[in-house]
Formats: structure tokens, C-alpha cells, sequence
């Protein structure tokens, strides 16, 4: 086991995931899978600057060696804007269940694909 | 060059006083027009300056360089047509400034209106003075934007709207094709630059693209100067103000297309094709209009379509390609402009002044108005080419030109044509002075009203008249050294050798005109027999086809825009996921690779793989239970507790820091959200559909994966990265690499993302702003607590612990941002930990409580953060540095010893105030909510008591 396995299984699992809720009908379901997207998303960017252990970008008289820091700059920012994202997706699943009455994702005036007479067709 | 200042004000201007009169909207009427007065009268005295030397033979010019990779030169020149059409520009624009200021009533929106009408002026002015082609093509767009903002003034009115919208997509559409031409006409000729192209006519007209050139730009000329079968949207314009249809369709805005066709004369006309095309659709547009404009009933509608005709004429001289006609077409531009300008104000008056503009209900008002009377009187003598006026000249001009011509052979033809159209125009002519000013009056309630208005309305009109006699009386001295000019630049080559006189002996295009004359008399002597034979025959109405043609692209698209685009979210994105899977497996097997490298593994720890599998854990029950929403909570939490915990792992400690701190502060949000949203559970997917994105999900991990493992198992390029380490402590003045990219290498990027995150904060605010009210409101209203709850709301423990947290969190957070330059922390980090401090007091001691004690507002927490992070990147400019470089110094001081003052410090502020802002506004705003809702709830359950008790 390399830490490298871990990471990269911990990635597409997390991919699987966000992927499948990203599918679901409701808007919970939908941020839950956003926010498992935003963690594989963010770790795979932190990864592009390879793993590399106790050699954190402060820089040191003493030390030569360094991790990758643009990486990591990108990443702080981007886990501040996914909490944006999360935030904006969040109230606006709840603006329109307050408009409409309805927590599926298409608003309750388009027929639902879960239970509708098209599902039974396929 | 020694030009440049004047032609550059020339242009600049109008637009400086439509924005001084946008900035002073809420002044008065008088202020207004005095300001767009002004502009108009400086404009003209400079354009006068250029006179001499125009008129001598010189053309001033100027360029400089605007997107040289375009050949778009911000390049201005004034020769003798320029000079004519900015000569008629600017002085009717004034003379319409002038009887805009009394026509318009002092509660209406002068400063719109005027700001408009300066916009449209300086657009103009662009037009006809531009020497560049491309620069021509932006300020005829802008023309298009600005007649329509004019044409639809009155807002309140649906013809107002549709009128200028039918304008919009006319011109605008023709303004389409123009781009096209131009850039093909560029492109052919090898320049932008329009001297150039006027002189290389040859080498377009031998290129195979000259028909498509030609085609394109003739729609463009066509549309805007209302040529038959684009001619309709010029009638419904007439719903505009009638400053604005005395300005833009007399004498400027559909001149246009004839300024276009007489610009580009040189390098387009000659050939037959241009010739035919050309001249018929003038011919058939001037015959076709005039007929109509005699049976119309409103004044601005007669009128419109007299214009039509006109621009017919004008545009079938041009046609003709031949050097005596093109004289005609100038000095017919001067008339029309002088006599129509005139017109519109005259029926402006007596619209002002009578309430209508339905000729049947009006006459014999020369009586009531004797001034507007004589003034209109002789303006349409003018038009219809009476002697001793102007018209009467061109006109003769014109018939005589149309003898020089034999389409088809058939040297009768044209004349013939022509004829009938000019009788038309007398016919409509005298019509309009006859039905509108002698006989008897046919209604006595407008009769009753009319009089002669205030003198600065009707001067305008009258010093336009007092122009249209002296070009009949003087033409030689008036017009004939501009005229000489004008053509001389249309043609490009010297003016032919002309004289300008009423008088020419006997021949045949006097004989012409007599018999247009004559037949125009009989004409109006008939008119009402042929008025009902007219209301007899059924005409295609263009404003329904124009509807009917929208109504069915509007349909048809709708239809397509459904087809491709379903309302269904869940459908997109599984398209969406499904083509970027297919697009990482095609990638994966163009490069045909190996999927893992050589890069030496680092072997996992034994915690570290306990955590993984934690992780693995908690996904796979946050998928599965999904439904189970407060447990699912938890599980996520954990995710990102794993994730903070990687980051420490692999050297991130600002990462770290920043993933568990958001952690928090998601989790608290959703916690909140969570308590609004429905509880019952969902309806359950189908097994079909759950395999069909199962296995779409598994896809697209897997691929997520094995691209993660092939990066990670790989050596790194060569990156920026050594740079960003080698320069943050000298060049940036700390040791935290990561906190010095943020606020300095890549202090823009930093920029960007504070303002993407203040304005989805405010955004946020207005979505829940909007709750309190409609179905929002009345369904927050019954909101119905459905989990249990603790029935101590604030738990005194909580309460006081959170109390004494506070300070010491506060403390946290302030370390955290001061010491971020050079050890983790920052002003990301800071502003989240503190954000936390203050949520833990709404958490624990309610939103009234802790909303009491709050000393800040996050709105201006957002604009404020954005600020200060934008002046700090302003303040490296002044210092002659590029936008956000940051500087730094050491300093010392008794006590505390050497210190370091940066200028990213005072960025990091920014981020910190912006961030703190918008976390505060989003959860503040939503605990508000929350908040509402049970006290909602809570008085429902007080109401049930009550009703029980007794």
C-alpha cells in the first residue's frame, strides 16, 4: 500500500459517489454530490503537485527541498469558493422548495422521471 | 495631423454631453437641451474651422491605433461629403435641440431623452467621419442601439416599443450583413483604412467576392435607408417623439445608407451589376412610396412614407453610376433634409397644438396658425418641387439624369417611372398643405384648440424653410462650392463643371416636370374617388408579415431550443458526465500509455490507511443512506476531516487549516438548510435508472482514478514552482510560499475569487431577502417542526461556553492573519475561524440575541474587503509597479524589536474582510430565516392551546 493508491482510490471513490448523487432527484441528494465532487476535485488538483511528506512550502534558511506550492494556493482558494458554490446551491434548492412546494431538482411542474408514466416505458 | 484635436473633439462631443446629461438626469428641462445646445453649436463651430480647407481641396485626417491586430484604427477624416453630412448633422441636430426643448413637457424624462439623442449624434458624427471602415461599422451599430432607445421613448406606449423593436431588427439585422461586407471589403482590398479602399476599386470589382461584397453591404445600406422591401419599419418609427422623427428619419439616421452608397461609390458602383440593382430598387421604392403616402391619413405617416420615396430617388441618382447624378443625389440630400427637417416640426406643431394628427379631422388651419402654415407651406413646395425652390432643382436634376439611362434597352423606361413618381409626390405634396391648411375645418374640437405655438418651436422649422428658398434663390452661391465638393469626394475624382439654376430654356426634363405638376393637381382634384378605390384594393400589411415571420422563428425556435436543451436537470447532467466520460476514454486511448509510471511510491502508514478506509466508509453510507439527512451529516463531516487530515499528511498545512475550518462552517449551513427542506421521504429511483447511473458513476471514478494514479506515479514537469520559491522571501517578503502566492504572485487570481464570493453572498441575500413575501412566505408561514427538538432552545452550557470561546477564537483568528505571511494562517483562514466564533454565538444563543450585538454589517464588510484589496493594487500602480505587486520593508522599534510592514498585508485584509462578510451575510441571513419559521410554528402551537383550553 503507497500512499499514492490511497489517494488516487479515495479520488474516484469519491468521484463514484459525487457522480451518482449528482444523478438523484432531490436537491439534498444533488449538494451531497456536489460536495463529495468538491473534495475529489480538490484533492486530485493538491495531487497534481505529487504527494510529498514534511516538507511544507515555509521557506528555511536549512531547507532545500520543498512541496510544490502553487498547487496548494490554487486548492485554499478553491475550497473557499466550493463552500461559495455549496452555499449558493444550497439556498437556491431551498428559494424554489419555498416557491414551488417541491424538492426535485426540475421543480414539481415538470414531471418527475422517477415515477412518471416515462419511467415505466423504458 | 495638425487636425487632430478638432476632429477628435468633433466626435467625442456629443457622447461627453450624453454623459454629463446622464450624470445631471435630474436636473431640469432647460438644462438639458441647454447642455446637448451647446454640444451641437461648439461641434458646428468646430466643423466650420475644417470648412476652408475642406472646401479647398485639403482632407483632414488622423489615426491612431486602436487594435492593430484588427486593423481597427480609431482613424477620422473630413472630406466634402463628411463635411456635408456633419454640416447637416449638427445643425439640424441643433435646431432639433432647440424644438425639442419646448416640445417636450417639462415632467418627462428630458435627461433620457436628451442623453439619447446626444449618444445618437455622436454615433452619426462617427459614421460619417470615420476613416476606417471597422470604425464605421461600431458607430453604425451604435446608431442602431441609439434610434432604438429614441424611438421607444415613451415607454408607455406598446407602438412606441414595437415600433423601435421592428427598427432594432430591421436595421440591426441589415447591420449584420454590413459586418460581413465590410470585413470582406477589407479583406479584398487589403485594408481597413478607407482611403485606401476607395482607392483599390478596381481590384475589388475584378474579385470573385465583389457580388457577395456587393449583396451584403447594399443590405446593410438598404435597411437602414428604409429601400423597398426593408422599408416598413420606417412608418412604425413614426411613434417616436417628433424631435426624434425630425432628426434621425429626415435627415440623418436613414440618410445613412445613402451616405454608405455615396461613400463607397467609387469602389462598388460603376459595374452593371450595381447599377441595376441599385437603381431599380430606388426606382421602385420611390414610385411604391409616394403611392402610398397619398393615401395615408396621419401626418408623420404621410411623411414617412414621402421620406421612403425621397430616399428612392436618392438612392436610384446614385444608382445611375454616373458623375452628373451623383451631383444630383448631394444637392437632393441638402434639400430633403432642409425641407423635411422642416416638415416634421411643422407636424410636431400642429400635433402640439391640436391634440391630433389625422389629416380628416383637420383643415383650414392656416387660419388658426397662420406662422406654421406659411412654413409648411413652402417646405412641401419644396418637396414637391416647386419653383422657386431647392427641390425644384434636384428634381429637375433627377428627370433630366433619368433620360441618361436605358435599362434593358428601353431608354423610355426610366423617365417614365420617374415621373409618376415625382407626380406622386406633388399629389401627396399639395395634398398634405390642402387638407391640412385650407378648405374648412372638418372637426371643431381640434380646430377650436389650434394657434400658433411658442416662437422657439417654430423658428427651427422656419430657419430650415427660410434654407430651402435660398437654395432655389441663390443655389450658386449657397450650395454650389459644398455640393462641388461633396461630389468631388463621392466620385473621387474632381466635380464635373455644373451650374445650379431654376431656369434652363425649354427641354425635356422641364416638360417632365410640368407634366408632374399638372398631373399632381389632378391627383389631389381626385383624390377622394381614388382614395376609396385605394381602401378597395387589399394590401399585404408589412407590420403583420413582419409579425407572423417573427411569431413563427420565435415557435420554430422554441421548438428547437427544447429539443436540445430538455427542462430536465437530472437529463443534463447525465449527458453532460456521459460525454466527459466518453471524452477521458477516448483521450486514454489516443495516448495509448502506460497507466502507471515510475515515480517510487511512498508506503502508507498504518494510520493513514485506517483513515482511508474511514473515508471509503463514509462516502459509500453518505451514497447509501442518503435519505437518513442528519446522520448523512456526519458522515460527510468525516470525509472532510480525512481530507484536512491528508492535507497535513502531505505537507499543506495551510490547506489544512483552510479544509477544516470551511468543514465547520458547510456543515453549520447545511444543518440549517436542512431544517427547512422537506423531510418525507423521496420517492425511490427505479432499479433501471439506479444500475443506468451506477454504472456511469463507477465509470467516471474509476477514470477519475486511474488519472489521479497515473499523475501521482509520474515525475513532475518543469513548473513555475521553483520560481514561486526562490523569489517569495526576496521578492515577496515571506516565508509562507503558499500565503505569498495568494497575495502577490498571484494576487489577481485572489482578486477574482473574493469577488466571486462576495457576490455569490449577496446573491444568497437576495435569494432569502425575497422569502418573506408570496408563496415563499406563506408556505414559511406553515412551516411545521418535524424532527424533535430540544425544548431548552439555548442550553445554558452551550451559552456560556460559547461565550467565553468567543475572545479566545477572536484572539485565534487574529494570530492566524497576522502571522500568515510567513507560517500558516492567512487572511482566508483568519476570516473563517472568526466567521466561526460568531456563528457559535448564533448557534448557541439564537439569532435575535447575537443580531442585537452585531456592530457590523456584512454588506459593507464585502464592498469594504473588495476595496481595500483593489486600492491596494491600485496603490502598487501609483508607485509605478504593475496592478497588485506588493512591497515590503523592515523597520524596528524600541520594545518590540524588528518588524516587517508589507503591502500584502494590507491585501490580505481585504480577503479577510470579504470572506468574513460573505460567510456572515450567508448564514446570518439564513439562521434568520430559520428563525421565522419557528416562531411561526411556535405561534401556530399557542394558537392550538388556546383553542383547546376552553
Amino acid at each position: 500500500m503507497t500512499y499514492e493508491l490511497l489517494v488516487s482510490s479515495a479520488v474516484g471513490v469519491l468521484v463514484a459517489g459525487g457522480i451518482f448523487l449528482l444523478l438523484r432527484a432531490r436537491t439534498f441528494q444533488v449538494v451531497l454530490g456536489l460536495t463529495l465532487l468538491s473534495y475529489a476535485v480538490n484533492l486530485f488538483l493538491f495531487a497534481s503537485g505529487r504527494l510529498v511528506l514534511n516538507r511544507p512550502p515555509i521557506w528555511d534558511k536549512s531547507v532545500t527541498e520543498y512541496t510544490d506550492p502553487l498547487p496548494q494556493a490554487l486548492v485554499l482558494t478553491a475550497i473557499v469558493i466550493t463552500f461559495g458554490m455549496t452555499a449558493f446551491i444550497v439556498i437556491l434548492a431551498l428559494r424554489s422548495f419555498l416557491e414551488t412546494g417541491s424538492d426535485h431538482v426540475d421543480g414539481e411542474s415538470v414531471p418527475s422521471e422517477d415515477d412518471g408514466a416515462q419511467e415505466k416505458g423504458e | 495631423m495638425a487636425y487632430a484635436l478638432t476632429l477628435y473633439m468633433l466626435v467625442a462631443l456629443p457622447f461627453i454631453a450624453a454623459l454629463l446629461i446622464a450624470l445631471l438626469a435630474g436636473g431640469s428641462r432647460l438644462l438639458h437641451s441647454g447642455i446637448a445646445g451647446v454640444a451641437s453649436a461648439a461641434g458646428l463651430a468646430l466643423l466650420a474651422s475644417l470648412a476652408g480647407p475642406v472646401v479647398g481641396g485639403a482632407v483632414p485626417s488622423v489615426t491612431a491605433s486602436w487594435v492593430p491586430s484588427l486593423g481597427l484604427d480609431l482613424a477620422l477624416m473630413v472630406d466634402g461629403l463628411g463635411l456635408m453630412f456633419a454640416g447637416l448633422i449638427l445643425g439640424i441636430g441643433l435646431l432639433v435641440v432647440i424644438f425639442a426643448r419646448f416640445y417636450l413637457n417639462e415632467g418627462e424624462a428630458t435627461g433620457r431623452f436628451f442623453a439619447s439623442l446626444m449618444l445618437f449624434q455622436g454615433a452619426m458624427l462617427g459614421i460619417v467621419l470615420a476613416g476606417n471602415v471597422l470604425l464605421m461599422l461600431v458607430f453604425w451599430e451604435l446608431t442602431s442601439l441609439s434610434s432604438f432607445l429614441l424611438i421607444g421613448f415613451w415607454q408607455h406606449k406598446a407602438e412606441g416599443r414595437q415600433g423601435a423593436r421592428m427598427a432594432l431588427a430591421v436595421t440591426g439585422g441589415g447591420g449584420l450583413a454590413l459586418i460581413g461586407g465590410m470585413v470582406l471589403l477589407g479583406l479584398v482590398a487589403g485594408s481597413f483604412d478607407l482611403a485606401t479602399i476607395l482607392a483599390r476599386g478596381a481590384q475589388v470589382q475584378a474579385s470573385p467576392l465583389y457580388p457577395v461584397i456587393l449583396a451584403l453591404v447594399l443590405v446593410g445600406c438598404f435597411t437602414k435607408s428604409a429601400q423597398f422591401p426593408f422599408h416598413f419599419w420606417l412608418p412604425h418609427a413614426m411613434a417616436a417623439p417628433t424631435p426624434v422623427s425630425a432628426y434621425l428619419h429626415s435627415a440623418t439616421m436613414v440618410k445613412a445608407g445613402v451616405f454608405l452608397l455615396a461613400r463607397l461609390w467609387p469602389v462598388l458602383g460603376g459595374t452593371e451589376l450595381y447599377t441595376v440593382t441599385v437603381s431599380s430598387v430606388g426606382l421602385v421604392t420611390m414610385v411604391f412610396a409616394a403611392v402610398v403616402a397619398l393615401f395615408r391619413h396621419d401626418l408623420k405617416s404621410i411623411l414617412a412614407y414621402s421620406t421612403i420615396s425621397q430616399l428612392g430617388l436618392l438612392v436610384m441618382l446614385l444608382g445611375f453610376s454616373l458623375k452628373m447624378a451623383a451631383l444630383a443625389a448631394v444637392l437632393h440630400i441638402l434639400n430633403h433634409a432642409a425641407f423635411k427637417a422642416a416638415l416634421f416640426m411643422a407636424a410636431g406643431i400642429v400635433d402640439h397644438e391640436t391634440g391630433t394628427r389625422d389629416i380628416r379631422r383637420l383643415g383650414g388651419l392656416a387660419k388658426a396658425m397662420p406662422v406654421t402654415a406659411g412654413i409648411a407651406t413652402l417646405a412641401a413646395a419644396s418637396m414637391a418641387g416647386l419653383p422657386p425652390l431647392g427641390g425644384f432643382i434636384s428634381k429637375e436634376m433627377m428627370l433630366y439624369e433619368t433620360l441618361h439611362v436605358a435599362p434593358f434597352g428601353l431608354p423610355w423606361l426610366v423617365p417614365v417611372l420617374a415621373t409618376i413618381g415625382a407626380t406622386f409626390s406633388v399629389g401627396y405634396s399639395l395634398r398634405l398643405v390642402w387638407h391640412l391648411f385650407f378648405g374648412q375645418p372638418r372637426d371643431p374640437e381640434p380646430f377650436a384648440r389650434a394657434h400658433d405655438p411658442a416662437a422657439g418651436m417654430w423658428v427651427p422649422s422656419a430657419l430650415l424653410t427660410v434654407l430651402a428658398v435660398l437654395l432655389g434663390l441663390v443655389p450658386m452661391a449657397l450650395a454650389a462650392p459644398l455640393v462641388g465638393t461633396a461630389t468631388a469626394a463621392v466620385t473621387g475624382a474632381s466635380a464635373p463643371v455644373f451650374e445650379l439654376a431654376l431656369w434652363h430654356g425649354v427641354n425635356l426634363a422641364l416638360i417632365l416636370s410640368v407634366i408632374a405638376v399638372a398631373g399632381g393637381a389632378v391627383l389631389l382634384w381626385r383624390h377622394a374617388g381614388l382614395l376609396a378605390l385605394w381602401e378597395r384594393t387589399a394590401l399585404p400589411d408589412a407590420k403583420r408579415m413582419f409579425d407572423a415571420v417573427l411569431g413563427y422563428a420565435d415557435s420554430r425556435l422554441r421548438k428547437a431550443m427544447v429539443a436540445v436543451h430538455t427542462p430536465s436537470l437530472q437529463r443534463m447532467v447525465l449527458v453532460s458526465v456521459a460525454v466527459i466520460v466518453l471524452l477521458i476514454i477516448d483521450g486514454a486511448l489516443a495516448g495509448g500509455g502506460v497507466l502507471t509510471g515510475t515515480r517510487p511510491g511512498l508506503p502508507a502508514s498504518g494510520p493513514a490507511i485506517i483513515a482511508w478506509a474511514l473515508l471509503i466508509v463514509a462516502t459509500a453510507a453518505v451514497v447509501n443512506d442518503a435519505r437518513q439527512r442528519l446522520r448523512v451529516l456526519v458522515y460527510v463531516s468525516v470525509i472532510g476531516i480525512v481530507v484536512s487530515l491528508a492535507f497535513v499528511r502531505f505537507s499543506a498545512p495551510d490547506l489544512a487549516l483552510t479544509q477544516i475550518s470551511v468543514e465547520v462552517v458547510t456543515i453549520l449551513l447545511l444543518l440549517l438548510a436542512l431544517n427547512l427542506l422537506p423531510k418525507a421521504p423521496p420517492t425511490l429511483s427505479s432499479p433501471a435508472r439506479k444500475w443506468r447511473d451506477g454504472a456511469l458513476a463507477l465509470a467516471g471514478g474509476t477514470l477519475m482514478g486511474a488519472i489521479a494514479w497515473a499523475i501521482l506515479t509520474r515525475e513532475p514537469g518543469a513548473s513555475i514552482s521553483a520560481y514561486h520559491l526562490a523569489n517569495a522571501k526576496p521578492g515577496g517578503g515571506g516565508t509562507n510560499v503558499v500565503n505569498v502566492i495568494l497575495v502577490d504572485f498571484r494576487a489577481f487570481d485572489t482578486l477574482g475569487e473574493i469577488i466571486v464570493l462576495g457576490i455569490a453572498g449577496l446573491a444568497i441575500y437576495a435569494l432569502l431577502e425575497g422569502t418573506a413575501r408570496g408563496a415563499a412566505g406563506a408556505r414559511l408561514a406553515r412551516w411545521q417542526e418535524d424532527m424533535p427538538h430540544s425544548p431548552e432552545r439555548h442550553p445554558m452550557m452551550l451559552v456560556m461556553a460559547s461565550r467565553i470561546a468567543l475572545p479566545l477564537t477572536l484572539t485565534v483568528g487574529i494570530y492566524l492573519f497576522l502571522r500568515g505571511h510567513n507560517q500558516p494562517g492567512g487572511g482566508f483562514i483568519a476570516a473563517l475561524v472568526v466567521a466561526i466564533a460568531f456563528l457559535l454565538q448564533y448557534l448557541a444563543a439564537g439569532y435575535d440575541w447575537s443580531d442585537r450585538r452585531r456592530r457590523f454589517g456584512e454588506h459593507q464588510m464585502i464592498a469594504w474587503g473588495v476595496l481595500v484589496a483593489m486600492a491596494t493594487g491600485l496603490g502598487a500602480m501609483a508607485f509605478g509597479g504593475p496592478f497588485l505587486t506588493s512591497w515590503f520593508d523592515y523597520f524596528s522599534l524600541p520594545l518590540i524589536g524588528k518588524f516587517e510592514l508589507a503591502s500584502a498585508m494590507l491585501f490580505d485584509t481585504g480577503v479577510f474582510l470579504t470572506v468574513l462578510g460573505a460567510v456572515m451575510l450567508t448564514l446570518a441571513q439564513l439562521s434568520q430565516i430559520a428563525q421565522r419559521a419557528a416562531r411561526a410554528h411556535a405561534r401556530t402551537l399557542a394558537d392550538k392551546a388556546q383553542e383547546s383550553a376552553p
